[in-house]
């Protein structure tokens, strides 16, 4: 171990440096900036100058207030949606596929693997109203006009993000199905247990890391999304994200960009804090 | 009756006496989740202009523009940089977390495992805006390195987790054996260890490097003048015009990173 010891600097610091100076120190800038007073251009000596001003905007405009629970409760729908899914073909995976496991699990990873921004534009192709959809229905006369209601709403929005995560959240779902001893399940039918039952009170509890895995690993990119909203959300379905975005680029006011953006990183980091204390994820790790 | 038959085969246990019909299921299931790609493949291939039936016949004609499109393919050659010099960075941190944190007993050991997986738990628009407002504070003009940088960090849980989950399963004592010997810890590390985990290292490099490919919402905070491919269409998709031509170069694209994904598949589940 002697050589080794001398070893340990040289492979725990860069990581170390690297997260620091490109992950908890651009953050922490960011929360500085977000108790800024104005405006104007940022720099080391003006950092300290601490306002609670940005905040205070926030919470007397009902509207980012509302439009942050939208997002929230968007993202709630577009998780559960998405691991509901999920599961049947985890579970399909890990229990009937069998020898044919690695074949049907290559057919899921091919979705998953296609461009983010393609999967969003099937979606907004499909939905438009000259898109698939509507002058599918048209040609085959099932309908006289087209259909206008599809895009440009929160459900467009919805609707594309289950379909864009429902193939990576089979994954952690999977692999927590997969790591069942299956002795277990075995003993609950020799003590007599069907094959509901087997199902609720073995396989369900025992999945449960993987599932709540999942549900964070939708729920968090989503809470923050502004690209499918920009894409297929129009006026009616924007979010969070996209009032972030836009005092970054147009209205130009980055302290109070910054101040809702941290609003939503503690909301996220409490939620999975919570969840922490649920269920131990580092058993889904390991 | 005086043997009793077991009641439930074995493997088959638990869910043998499901009458879901789970197979049916999982084809309809797929079946939705390829049909708007196929849809996309089918139009890229079509002379139609806009994404709408009825088909009016096979062309090229977009492959043939996205080919001429100069900007386009300069988007293209910038996210293959980005993402070559972010799955690197991501990789070679990535194994030096795990044989860290798998190897050595150290102070900071918890914390370094947890800032690793962190990423992974910050919207990318929350650690976009904390990266684009670093780089302004430190006068770092935003360009293709300041994506790869960013991409860097989001990468690293996923690079993180596919070596930790290799290096688990290695004996510890290969590495006594080499050091016993006489070979410095460095010769170990390239000698023994690194061979072993070699198609481990190239799935997570070719993982980290799709995760930087096809991102866009972290890119977007980050990108200057010369945009990556995935902020180049962001950019161009609201022209309706443009939609065959831009579809013809993500279809290609796409081809790629499927191809990638399922080498890194296949080279993780022969290394384990």
């Amino acid at each position: 171990m002697l050589g080794r010891r001398g070893s340990l600097r040289f492979l725990a610091v860069p990581p170390f440096a690297w997260l620091i100076l490109l992950f908890v120190a651009p953050l922490l800038i960011a929360i500085l900036i977000s108790f800024r007073g104005e405006r104007g251009p940022v720099d080391f000596g003006s950092l300290l100058q601490l306002s609670t001003l940005q905040y205070e905007k926030i919470v007397d405009s009902p509207l980012w207030v509302r439009l942050l629970g939208i997002s929230a409760v968007m993202a709630l729908i577009v998780a559960i949606g998405a691991t509901l899914l999920a599961f049947p073909i985890a579970y399909f995976l890990a229990f009937r596929a069998r020898e044919r496991a690695p074949v049907f699990l290559i057919l899921l990873l091919v979705p998953a693997a296609t461009s983010f921004l393609m999967r969003v534009m099937a979606w907004k192709l499909l939905l438009g109203s000259s898109g698939a959809i509507n002058s599918f229905l048209l040609w085959t006369g099932l309908i006289q006009e087209p259909i206008g209601l599809l895009l440009y709403s929160q459900a467009a929005v919805v609707i594309t993000l289950i379909y864009v995560w429902t193939p990576f959240a089979a994954l952690p779902i999977y692999g927590a199905l997969q790591r069942i001893d299956r002795s277990h399940l075995e003993a609950a039918a020799d003590l007599g247990s069907g094959p509901w039952s087997r199902f609720w009170r073995v396989t369900v509890p025992l999945s449960l890391p993987g599932v709540l895995a999942t549900f964070f690993m939708v729920f968090i990119p989503t809470v923050g999304e502004y690209v499918t909203p920009f894409l297929v959300g129009g006026t009616d379905g924007i979010m969070y994200g996209n009032l972030i975005q836009d005092f970054f680029t147009r209205a130009g006011n980055w302290p109070l960009g910054s101040a809702l953006a941290v609003i939503m990183l503690v909301i996220t980091l409490a939620l999975v804090a919570i969840a922490l204390r649920v269920v131990n994820l580092r058993r889904v790790v390991a | 009756m005086t043997a009793v038959t077991p009641r439930i085969r074995r493997g088959a246990i638990g869910v043998g006496h499901t009458r879901l019909p789970l197979g049916p299921a999982y084809a309809l299931l797929l079946a939705l989740l390829y049909l708007p790609i196929v849809l996309l493949v089918v139009f890229s291939f079509s002379a139609n202009t806009s994404l709408s039936f009825p088909l009016k016949g096979f062309s090229l004609e977009w492959y043939g523009k996205a080919f001429g499109d100069a900007a386009m393919l300069a988007a293209a050659r910038n996210s293959l940089v980005v993402a070559t010099i972010a799955g690197t960075i991501a990789t070679s941190l990535g194994f030096a977390v795990s044989m860290a944190v798998l190897r050595f007993r150290f102070a900071g050991r918890r914390i370094l495992l947890a800032l690793a997986a962190a990423p992974l738990v910050v919207p990318f628009v929350a650690l976009g805006v904390a990266l684009f407002l670093l780089f302004n504070l430190i006068g770092v003009p935003r360009s293709l390195l300041t994506i790869a940088l960013g991409h860097s960090v989001v990468a690293l849980p996923y690079a993180t987790l596919i070596l930790l989950s290799r290096i688990i399963g290695l004996d510890p004592a290969l590495e006594d054996a080499a050091m016993d010997l006489g070979a410095s810890y460095p010769t170990t590390l390239r000698r023994v260890i690194l061979p072993l985990v070699g198609p481990s290292l190239m799935s997570a490099w070719l993982t980290s490097f799709i995760v930087s490919f096809d991102e866009v919402a972290l890119a977007n905070f980050l990108a200057g003048g010369d945009p990556t491919f995935p902020v180049f269409l962001y950019g161009q998709l609201r022209f309706a015009g443009r939609i065959p031509v831009l579809i013809a170069m993500a279809v290609l694209l796409m081809t790629g990173t499927i191809i990638l994904t399922l080498i890194a598949n296949r080279l993780r589940s022969r290394n384990s």
